[in-house]
């Protein structure tokens, strides 16, 4: 190889990786720091508190409704877009992606103006004693409004990618149609799935602006940890502020060592 | 004739009129429930947004978006994520480049970490930049409240997309092109962009589309760093969320209705790309 060659490629390599360390290593790193440099104990001390646990559960409980109801919702449309021939199908598959286009703060205010209390329905919901907006409900359904496309995403590829001849084999030896669903199709996307569901809990765990809107952000009821580090940060409460980031990040990289694991085995 | 062959034809037969249906009802009863799931969620929220966009008229709408804090929060917006977007496809694509064509240790551990701004929080994002480029981080400079602030943090939160696009094109474009241009004497740089680029230019354009439609939008990992100053540093998102606060909702709902046709022709544009994309290559 010759030397110009070599010295462009470690140029370019340079740069690269630079770029990636000033921009994410490097900052990220210095949380960790910030959190730990007066030990471990007061970090802990600082996301033990209990509004600090009160925000875990409630960022815990999104992701516990959220997901899976997307994660269903998520197979049923891909499979209704690849394998139907119904009307509005193309309709459908358009708008489905809707989600990654609008701002969070949009789909906030979208969520009021339905379910608030002079919202479309939210006047009817209230009179039934049902409380949306400022309340847990609306704020599961800002939580699946924004990641709400990701499985669908994941799985509309593999299905067109596996085709039909193995559940058509199935069926036409007698196997039933949820018999051949779960034996034959599930099993042959199941990496896609999952790799959907992993997207889909980073996005639930992570959603702060739609959240910030419909919540009311009431400390100790409707708040969630990415709430809870905004308002540390607001009451100028830094070492706060960083240890619930900590926790934060150590969810997404363990979300990132999962993606990493299963493109490996997507690839055995 | 044995008791299988007799089970293979009675399927048959009816798959034989099955392709003019479908493949039976099934798929379209789970058609009709992600459309009434999509409806609920979704598409009735966001009517709700345009309804009250135009409650007081088209004049009102026009008057809303276009007074001085709402367009200057809207085209700072527009400006920045431009830019970001130029930034993105230089480093996007090199990064690719970088992660297909070269070899060093640790790229494994390179590759994973570009994936970090899409699986971390925004807030903390916001908060991360702060920590090493804020007002108390040990970097000489000081981003707070400023624009380039803001335009670094839409850096950070869409970084993945131009690089995540091209990688997979890169892996798979045929060598020998290359070795067959620089084999003709053509230098690297030719190689490049006479030979390289013009492949990429789809997944780059398609890429830059979604890192603007984010950019547009985007809300927590600017909130912290921006400090919300008209007419300097605030973006839509901002803007209507301030709104929002002073239950300005019909402003609010005007500005939003703006950036929502803004990030869906993009998205259009991106599906518009790829479905060109499919063509050629099925």
């Amino acid at each position: 190889m010759p030397a110009s060659s070599r010295a462009s490629r470690l140029t370019l390599r340079a740069v690269a990786l630079g770029y990636l360390a000033a921009l994410l290593a490097i900052p990220v790193a210095m949380v960790f720091y910030r959190t730990f440099e007066h030990g471990v104990g007061s970090a802990i001390a600082a996301v033990t508190t209990p509004a600090a646990q009160h925000a875990f559960w409630m960022t815990l409980t999104m992701v516990a409704i959220a997901v899976p109801l997307n994660t269903i919702f998520g197979i049923a449309t891909a499979l209704a877009l690849v394998r139907g021939r119904w009307r509005g199908r193309t309709v459908v598959a358009a708008l489905v992606d809707l989600p990654f286009a609008v701002s969070p703060i949009v789909v906030g205010l979208a969520l009021v103006l339905v379910y608030g209390n002079t919202g479309w329905i939210g006047g009817w919901l209230a009179d039934n004693g049902v409380r949306v907006i400022f309340s847990t409900p609306g704020m599961v359904l800002a939580t699946i409004f924004v990641s709400l496309p990701f499985v669908v995403h994941e799985v509309v590829p593999v299905l067109r990618e596996i085709g039909v001849e193995q559940e058509d084999a199935a069926r036409t030896l007698g196997a039933s149609r949820a018999q051949a669903f779960w034996r034959v199709t599930l099993p042959a996307i199941r990496w896609g799935v999952a790799y959907g569901v992993i997207l889909t809990t980073a996005r639930a765990l992570g959603e702060f602006g739609a959240i910030a809107v419909v919540s009311g952000r009431i400390e100790g009821r409707t708040e969630t940890m990415t709430l809870f580090v905004e308002q540390r940060f607001q009451s100028f409460d830094l070492s706060g502020a960083y240890a619930a980031s900590v926790v934060l990040a150590l969810l997404a990289l363990a979300v990132i060592g999962s993606m990493t694991l299963l493109d490996r085995r997507k690839e055995d | 004739m044995s008791v299988r062959a007799e089970a293979l034809r009675v399927p048959r037969r009816r798959a034989r009129s099955r392709p003019r249906r479908g493949r039976g009802v099934a798929p379209a009863v789970a058609g009709a429930l992600a459309t009434a799931y999509l409806s609920l969620v979704v598409l009735l929220p966001l009517a709700a947004v345009v309804a009250a966009s135009t409650s007081g008229g088209a004049a009102a709408f026009w008057q809303a978006i276009s007074g001085p804090q709402a367009f200057a929060a809207l085209r700072f917006t527009v400006l920045v994520s431009l830019a970001v977007v130029v930034v993105n496809v230089v480093t996007g694509t090199l990064i690719a480049w970088v992660l297909v064509r070269d070899e060093f240790p640790g790229k494994a551990l390179v590759n994973a970490l570009v994936d970090l701004p899409f699986a971390l929080p925004t807030i903390v994002a916001g908060l991360v930049l702060l920590a090493l480029y804020g007002p108390n981080g040990p970097a000489p400079v000081d981003i707070g409240f400023t624009r380039a602030g803001v335009a670094l943090a839409l850096l950070f939160v869409t970084l993945p997309f131009v690089v995540r696009s091209v990688q997979p094109v890169l892996m798979e474009l045929d060598r020998e092109m290359e070795e067959a241009a620089t084999s003709l004497g053509a230098r690297p740089r030719t190689v490049f962009v006479r030979v390289v680029l013009p492949n990429l230019v789809p997944a780059i354009a398609a890429g830059a589309g979604l890192a603007f439609a984010r950019a547009l939008g985007e809300f927590g990992s600017v909130v912290l760093i921006s400090g919300n100053i008209p007419f300097k540093t605030e973006v839509a998102s901002v803007f209507i969320f301030g709104q929002i606060e002073s239950d300005n909702r019909a402003a609010a709902a005007a500005v939003s209705v703006a950036l929502l046709a803004l990030s869906f022709g993009l998205l259009l544009f991106v599906s518009a790309i790829a479905t060109r994309g499919r063509r050629r290559a099925g």
